[in-house]
C-alpha cells in the first residue's frame, strides 16, 4: 500500500465518520423527524440496490431489467427466516438476527441469480432485458399466489429491526465490498467482458463463468437490499416488486453513469429524495421528474459521472490547488 | 515433437468448404508465415486453431493434447494465444490493466480474499502489477502504462495487443495481420519486435500477413493457402519462385 492510497483511505474514513456524526446529531437534536429518517433509510436501501444493479449493467455491460425480482426473493426469504427465528423464541440480539436474515436473503437471491443467469446470459441486449423482466414477473406472481407468505394480501408480522444506525453502516460495508470487488482480479475479468467479450475469451478469461458470477453477485447484494427493506417496512406486498420498480432502479444506474459506482450512489440519493421533495406539487411531481430525466439525457447521455469515479481525495486536491493558484495570482506568498 | 499440429482439418459452412484438409506442424521456436490471397481461408484456420470454430473434421494437437471442442479460454491456458486482425483491446482500460486481464490465471486469490483485501490480495496484486509493467517495458511501453488503450497511437495499440497475448505465457503465439495499417517504419520496427520476442520468450510464432516484405523478411517457413488448400510450403526463396504461388496471386 503506497502513500497516496493510505491518504485516500484516511480521508474517506474521516468523511464516512463525519457524515455519520452529522446524521447522529441531527437525529438526536430532533432536527430530523421520523419522516426524514425514513427517507434516509430508504435512500440507503436504494444505494445498495443501484450499486448492485451496476455490477450487471455497468461492469458486465448487460441490460438486466429484473432487479426487483431478486430484491423480492431476498426480502421474502429473510423475512420468513426472521419470523421463524423469533417464533422459536430466540434470545439473540436484534442486530445478529438482522445479519443472519441478510445472509439468508442474500444467499438465496444469489442462488437464484445463478439459476436464472446460467440460461439467460446467453442472450444479449434487448433480448436479455425482456427475459429478465419475464423472470422477475414470474417471481412476483409466485409471491402473489404463494399463501405461506401471505399471498397478495402481503406478509405481516415482520419485526422491525432496521434503524438509521445499522442501515448506515451496512450500506457503507456494502459500498466498500462492491468497490473492492470491482478492483479485484474477478472485477477486472467482469469488466473485460463488457469491453470486448471475444478478446476477453482470447485472453484466457472463462467468460460464461464470470458472467454468471457477476450476475449472481448482483443478485446477492440485491437480496441484502431486500432483506433491509423487509425489516424496515415490517410489511411486504408483492405488488411493490413490480416491473416499474426494476425500471426505477435501472434509471438510477443510467443517470449516475453505467459503470460508475459513485455515480450510482449520488443518483440514488437524488432520485430518492427528489420525488419526496416534489410531493408538494402533487400531480406535477411526475412531470418534473420526467423533465429532469429528459434534460439529463440531452445534455449528459453518459450519466452524471460516465464511467469515472468521484474521488474525495482528488476533489480536495483540486480545492487546495485552486486556493494556491489564487494566492499566487493575488501575489500572496504562503 | 511439434508444439502445435493440425491433421487434415476441414471447415465447411453449409455447402462451402472454407478450409479443405489443411495440415500444419509447428516445431518449437519456429517462425512460420501463413499467406494467401483474400478469402483463402487463413483467418478460418486461425479460428479453428484457437477454438472459435470447431472443425468439421480433422484433429488439432497442442502440446500433445487434442484441443477439438475445447473452449477458447482453455486453449489459452494450454498455451496458444492470439491477436486479432482488427485490434480488439479493452479500450476503456489502461494499458497495464489490459495486460493484467490476460495475466488473470497467474493471480492466485479467490473472490472473498479480493473483496476483503486480505494480505494475499495485496501480495498477488503487487506481483501482477510488477510483472505486467515488466512486460510493457519489454515493448518500450512503460511510459504508456496508465494511458487508456483507446488513446494510444495505432502502432502502440498493435504492440499492446501482442503484449497482452504474451501475458498468458503461451508456447505458440498466433498473429493475425500484425502489420495491417502500419507504415514501412512501423512495419520494420514490428519485424524486429517479433524476432525479439520469439527469442526472448522462446515461443513459436505463426503469423498471417499480407505485407510480403515482413513475411519474406522474418519467416523461416511459409505456407501458402488458396481456396482452403495448401498450394505450397517452403522457405521464402522457394516460395518466391514457386509457379503455383505466382499463379494464385497474379492469375494465369
Amino acid at each position: 500500500m503506497d502513500k497516496s492510497k493510505r491518504r485516500a483511505y484516511i480521508i474517506n474514513t474521516i468523511a464516512i465518520i463525519a457524515l455519520y456524526i452529522i446524521f447522529f446529531v441531527l437525529i438526536q437534536t430532533q432536527t430530523m423527524n421520523k419522516y426524514f429518517i425514513g427517507i434516509a433509510i430508504l435512500t440507503c436501501i436504494m444505494i445498495i440496490m443501484a450499486m448492485s444493479l451496476n455490477i450487471v449493467a455497468g461492469f458486465l455491460g448487460q441490460m438486466a431489467l429484473g432487479h426487483a425480482g431478486f430484491m423480492a426473493i431476498g426480502a421474502y426469504s429473510s423475512a420468513s427466516f426472521s419470523i421463524a427465528l423469533f417464533n422459536s423464541g430466540t434470545e439473540l440480539p436484534n442486530i445478529v438476527v438482522l445479519i443472519l436474515a441478510m445472509a439468508v436473503g442474500g444467499t438465496i437471491a444469489g442462488i437464484f441469480g445463478i439459476l436464472i443467469g446460467t440460461p439467460t446470459l446467453r442472450l444479449r441486449g434487448d433480448y436479455l432485458g425482456i427475459v429478465t423482466i419475464g423472470f422477475s414477473e414470474i417471481i412476483r406472481i409466485f409471491f402473489v399466489n404463494f399463501q405461506p407468505t401471505g399471498g397478495a394480501a402481503g406478509l405481516k408480522g415482520i419485526t422491525k429491526l432496521v434503524n438509521f444506525n445499522n442501515v448506515y453502516w451496512i450500506t457503507i460495508i456494502v459500498i466498500i465490498l462492491i468497490f473492492t470487488l470491482g478492483r479485484s482480479k474477478q472485477g477486472r475479468a467482469i469488466i473485460s467482458i463488457r469491453e470486448d467479450e471475444i478478446a476477453s475469451e482470447s485472453a484466457g478469461i472463462p467468460t460464461t463463468r464470470y458472467k454468471v458470477l457477476g450476475f449472481s453477485m448482483a443478485a446477492f447484494f440485491a437480496g441484502i437490499g431486500g432483506a433491509l427493506y423487509a425489516h424496515y417496512q415490517a410489511f411486504l406486498e408483492p405488488s411493490k416488486f413490480g416491473f416499474m420498480f426494476s425500471i426505477e432502479m435501472f434509471v438510477i444506474v443510467v443517470l449516475g453513469g453505467l459503470g460508475s459506482l459513485t455515480g450510482s450512489i449520488i443518483s440514488a440519493i437524488v432520485l430518492t429524495i427528489l420525488p419526496e421533495m416534489l410531493r408538494g406539487f402533487a400531480e406535477y411531481r411526475l412531470l418534473v421528474y420526467s423533465l429532469v430525466l429528459i434534460i439529463m439525457m440531452i445534455f449528459r447521455p453518459q450519466g452524471i459521472f460516465g464511467r469515472s469515479e468521484f474521488s474525495l481525495t482528488t476533489a480536495i486536491d483540486a480545492l487546495i490547488l485552486r486556493k494556491n493558484t489564487k494566492n499566487t495570482v493575488d501575489g500572496g506568498e504562503s | 515433437m511439434p508444439v502445435l499440429s493440425a491433421n487434415n482439418i476441414t471447415m465447411q459452412f453449409g455447402g462451402l468448404t472454407a478450409v479443405d484438409k489443411f495440415n500444419l506442424n509447428l516445431e518449437p521456436h519456429e517462425l512460420v508465415g501463413l499467406i494467401g490471397p483474400n478469402g483463402a481461408g487463413k483467418t478460418t484456420i486461425f479460428n479453428m486453431l484457437t477454438g472459435v470454430y470447431v472443425p468439421t473434421s480433422g484433429d488439432i494437437i497442442l502440446n500433445g493434447q487434442s484441443i477439438i471442442k475445447k473452449s477458447t479460454h482453455d486453449i489459452v491456458s494450454l498455451g496458444a494465444s492470439r491477436t486479432f486482425q482488427n485490434i480488439r483491446l479493452f479500450k476503456d482500460l489502461t494499458a497495464v490493466e489490459n495486460v493484467k486481464i490476460a495475466y488473470h490465471n497467474f493471480i492466485d486469490y479467490n473472490m472473498i480474499q479480493g473483496m476483503f483485501r486480505t494480505k494475499k490480495f495485496w501480495i498477488e496484486e503487487k506481483k501482477a502489477q510488477e510483472e505486467c509493467l515488466k512486460l510493457l517495458d519489454i515493448f518500450d511501453m512503460g511510459e504508456y502504462a496508465n494511458t487508456l488503450a483507446k488513446n494510444l497511437p495505432y502502432g502502440q495499440q498493435r504492440k499492446l495487443e501482442i503484449a497482452r497475448a504474451l501475458a498468458s505465457d503461451p508456447k505458440v503465439l498466433m498473429l493475425d495481420e500484425p502489420a495491417a495499417g502500419m507504415n514501412p517504419n512501423e512495419t520494420e520496427e514490428l519485424m524486429n519486435t517479433i524476432h525479439f520476442i520469439r527469442n526472448k520468450f522462446d515461443i513459436t510464432v505463426l503469423l498471417i500477413e499480407h505485407d510480403m516484405k515482413l513475411v519474406m523478411g522474418i519467416c523461416e517457413r511459409i505456407i501458402v493457402v488458396d481456396y482452403g488448400k495448401t498450394i505450397a510450403e517452403g522457405t521464402p526463396d522457394e516460395i518466391k519462385n514457386n509457379p503455383e504461388v505466382i499463379r494464385a496471386y497474379l492469375g494465369d
